[in-house]
């Protein structure tokens, strides 16, 4: 199929490509820019004028909840969600069930994302075995399945020497691990341990609990060498460590949940249940050094952590629910509102959702480079809309009522397109 | 707008007839917030009477909870007397539908059995809604139902009669 | 809409009592002054009042407790309510339909008050957003979060000895983390306007940024009894030894037990208070417990008195159609 993108401003980061000018897409891959290649004869035409053409988003932590999980989501639901939004890769963490320590599950992942085609599902393998923190997963068979990175699945691994051995053996391979900075024990609370939590009697977690693992983690990494990436930073201590060690040249990146850059513990009034995520929600300071921290690079990428819910695991008081919003809908609207506060310019914003995400991965991908997959959004960033009912099978999010920007109007996968809006 | 003291001494005069009348040497004036204990305490005065005076609130006791709720001037009954066996005169400043004096009546029966209960009331209105009826009148009043009589005081007590709604 | 909000209606009147934090003067001084006049129906011949006459109140407790259950039935059935008592198991081994499938089912029993114990912060309030709008809900504790007519039964006692609320010192000693009863009263000694309240823990039973609910920080009581005006004990769980937050009772009550030479740091004519049930040789001494400044027992029976306020203005307020004045 050959289509022509036309006239939109294209965004591609990984080339520092921005300006108005046509794609042209082909055989399912970026055949040329600015000028048809030989032979292209357009059979469609997207007019892209006024909007925004950049790789599709790459989403570096969104669990569609398959297998395991279906009275929450399916992989079916949520690929057709995520393409809807302009999402055309997620990478999903391997705490499903049964858990993605065996080829089996990276197959069926694959399989199921391939059938409904609205996305391409990547899975991150176990670094140990059932997620138990005990034995090592059998990592090397997991990436010949395709895994593209082991990951503790927000299970931290709690004994240090297991810890080190796997970050060891996953060196071995050239394997990036995906790593939750949370220490069990001092994690058990439920929302960040400050003014907001003691008004309202809720367990606290110290920013100790994520900042002094990733100062072990880091040292851990400095004597193995190992590429680990760290998911979801929350406190400003996390991201100046990160910088640091960035800066020394050790091998780590980490990446925020875009709810984190709009959410605070103040978000917390009325125990709404929507707000209860793991990290916490935490201050305004935090909130504001996550922000600095994307613009500046520190963070390398943006994601939507995303967990979708059925209604009942949301509606309890806030100590019996379960964590976690459902962010496939809002990821790139919510990463737009940083653009428009100013945090940080469109281009910028994009690479971290795109080639950054690519970069942590080790995969070429995330950009629109000749020859490259041909997976476009389309997106006209000017479009405000309300978020009422998400396309996610989850509706647990607090950002339903928001006034957002950004519509998609069209999303390609390997050149087909997925999605396109109506009206 | 009308003094009030003398409709008091009326009172004072026919309860001391029918106290005499019913052979009650001893009796306890009770009045009800705030108006019947203003007038009480005159006829306690008048009739030199020793007992202390009972207060009584009647805000727990009213039939219209379900319409109104709480009553904003709710403040505590006191009753520094054992009722059980006593001759009680129950005083009110204004007697209407009847429904206050039947909520004074249960609440002082929650403290205990009296012997007997006089009903004295400084005005009788009309409109009885409840089969009650006072044993001493200060003066009686055919009011149409949109007009209000009051009793104003503590120190100058003075009746005030107004246009409702 | 602000949580603590929630529980009033658009004219600011009490619909369910939930916290203290939010309510006003007015609401505090409200239900104190009605609680002053419900007092004296436990020294009458007929200990009852009609005002709840037909109506049916439900105790739902998550958390299981004697004391206080009882306290909020006898306040119901002396206004002539009907009372009902769930007690349902919250142990996972024992979880059987969710928390809402429950109301629904009690809801279906035609009621017109819950009052609930819940292990979890936010429960009572979670509870008063899903049920009916005719239903009031009581909190009769939830969590760590908030025990408000525990609160108003304190601040009641104290009236009662001291009633200049400006110049008072006020000390609340021991486990404040895990205290709702603590945050409550907090709460409206601050709406009362009292002179100066302090928190007397160690470091572990402290909540971060306490100081920022309008309390001085004192961790010895040598320093932190001087002077004051009343003493509220609260009480030790033997799950805060297992937790690391303590060594030992013997080594609190070494230096935060209630003696009778620590009384003596106070003013003469102290109130010494405590939530209950107090464990003796814990948080305080039999001598000061049963000794002449202690109102321990006032407040047991001050409960009810309070609460029979509370429930009458709060399901007052629901009959009430709005609109209508008093």
């Amino acid at each position: 199929m050959h289509i022509l993108i036309q006239g939109g401003r294209v965004i591609d980061p990984a080339h520092q490509f921005d300006a108005v000018t046509d794609l042209y897409v082909a055989v399912g891959r970026i055949a040329g820019l600015g000028q048809p290649p030989a032979g292209f004869k357009a059979e469609q035409v997207i007019d892209a004028r006024g909007r925004v053409v950049c790789p599709g988003l790459i989403d570096l932590c969104a669990r569609p909840r398959e297998p395991g999980l279906e009275h929450k989501a399916t992989i079916a639901s949520e690929t057709r969600a995520a393409a809807a939004s302009g999402i055309t890769t997620l990478i999903c963490p391997p705490d499903t069930d049964p858990v993605i320590d065996e080829p089996a599950v990276v197959e069926l992942i694959r399989r199921r994302a391939e059938a409904a085609g609205y996305a391409r599902v990547l899975a991150l393998g176990a670094l140990t075995h059932r997620l138990r923190g005990e034995r090592l997963a059998e990592m090397a068979a997991l990436q010949e399945a395709g895994c593209v990175g082991v990951s503790d699945g927000g299970r931290p691994v709690a004994n240090a020497r297991v810890l080190r051995r796997a970050l060891e053996y996953a060196a071995t391979f050239g394997l990036t691990v995906f790593l939750t900075p949370l220490d069990p024990e001092l994690s058990s609370g439920l929302a960040h341990e400050g003014p907001v939590a003691t008004r309202l009697g809720l367990s606290g977690i110290p920013a100790a609990a994520e900042t002094g693992v990733i100062a072990r983690d880091l040292e851990l990494i400095r004597d193995i060498g190992v590429r680990v990436h760290f998911g979801r930073l929350s406190c400003a201590r996390s991201v100046e460590l990160v910088a640091r060690a960035r800066a020394e040249g050790l091998p780590v990146t980490a990446d925020v949940a875009v709810h984190h850059l709009h959410l605070t513990e103040n978000d917390l009034v009325g125990f709404d249940s929507r707000c209860h995520v793991r990290p916490p929600l935490r201050g305004l300071r935090d909130r504001d050094a996550l922000r600095s921290g994307l613009a500046s690079g520190a963070l390398i990428a943006l994601c939507s952590d995303h967990q979708p819910h059925e209604p009942d695991a949301k509606q309890a008081p806030f100590g019996d629910t379960e964590s976690g919003i459902s962010g496939l809908d809002t990821l790139l609207a919510l990463s737009l509102r940083l653009v428009r506060d100013g945090d940080l310019p469109l281009p910028a914003l994009i690479e971290r959702l795109t080639a950054g995400p690519a970069r942590v991965l080790g995969l070429d991908h995330g950009h629109l480079g000749i020859g490259a997959p041909a997976d476009v959004c389309v997106f006209d960033p000017d479009a405000d809309w309300l978020a009422t009912t998400l396309r996610s099978r989850g509706q647990n999010s607090p950002f339903i009522g928001w006034e957002l920007p950004g519509r998609v109007t069209h999303t390609l996968l390997e050149g087909q397109i997925v999605h396109a809006a109506c009206g | 707008m009308r003094d009030a003291e003398p409709l008091i001494e009326a009172m004072a005069d026919q309860l001391r007839e029918l106290l005499a009348a019913r052979d009650i040497a001893e009796p306890v004036l009770v009045g009800i917030y705030t108006g019947g204990v203003w007038i009480a305490e005159r006829l306690r005065q008048s009739l030199g009477i020793t007992a202390p005076l009972g207060h009584l609130d009647v805000s727990f006791y009213r039939d219209d909870f379900s319409r109104i709720g709480v009553h904003r001037q709710v403040r505590p009954s006191e009753l520094p007397f054992d009722v059980e066996g006593r001759h009680l005169v129950l005083v009110d400043d204004v007697l209407n539908t009847g429904r206050t004096v039947r909520a004074a009546l249960n609440g002082l029966f929650d403290y205990g059995r009296p012997a007997s209960v006089l009903l004295a009331v400084l005005v009788d209105r009309g409109g009885r809604e409840l089969p009650i009826e006072a044993h001493v009148v200060g003066a009686r009043l055919n009011l149409p139902v949109d007009q209000q009589v009051q009793l104003t005081g503590p120190e100058l007590l003075r009746l005030v009669i107004q246009q409702t709604g | 809409m602000s949580a603590t909000h929630f529980q009033l209606d658009r004219r600011g009147r009490l619909l369910h009592f939930l916290t203290i934090e939010g309510l006003t003067r007015d609401h505090l001084i409200d239900i104190l002054d009605t609680a002053e006049s419900l007092h004296g129906v436990a020294e009458r011949r007929v200990k009852k009042l009609p005002t709840l006459h037909g109506k049916t109140v439900v105790n739902l407790f998550f958390e299981a407790s004697t004391r206080t259950r009882t306290t909020f039935e006898l306040a119901a059935k002396r206004l002539s309510a009907d009372v009902l008592t769930l007690n349902i198991a919250t142990s996972s081994a024992v979880k059987g339909e969710s928390l809402l499938d429950t109301l629904r089912n009690i809801e279906a029993m035609q009621c017109d008050m819950f009052v609930v114990r819940h292990e979890q912060s936010g429960a009572a309030e979670f509870i008063a957003r899903h049920v009916k709008p005719h239903i009031a809900v009581l909190n009769a504790g939830d969590g760590r979060h908030a025990h408000p007519t525990q609160a108003m039964l304190d601040v009641f006692t104290i009236r009662r000895h001291k009633p200049d609320f400006a110049n008072l010192q006020v000390a609340i000693v021991g486990d404040i983390l895990h205290s709702r009863v603590a945050r409550s009263l907090i709460h409206a000694l601050n709406i009362l306007g009292a002179g100066e309240i302090r928190v007397i823990a160690p470091r572990t039973l402290l909540p971060v940024q306490v100081e920022n609910l309008g309390v001085r920080v004192f961790h010895r009581p040598r320093d932190g009894l001087r002077d004051v005006d009343v003493i509220v004990m609260l009480r030790l769980q033997k799950e805060r030894m297992e937790g690391a937050l303590l060594p030992s009772e013997q080594e609190f009550f070494h230096c935060y037990g209630l003696t009778e030479e620590r009384l003596a740091l106070a003013k003469p004519d102290v109130l010494v208070m405590h939530p209950g049930p107090i464990n003796r040789g814990v948080e305080i001494d039999s001598r000061v417990a049963d000794g002449p400044r202690s109102v321990i027992l006032e407040q047991v029976t001050n409960g009810i008195a309070v609460r029979m306020a509370v429930m009458s203005i709060t399901l007052g307020n629901h009959a009430r159609p709005a609109g209508e004045t008093a």
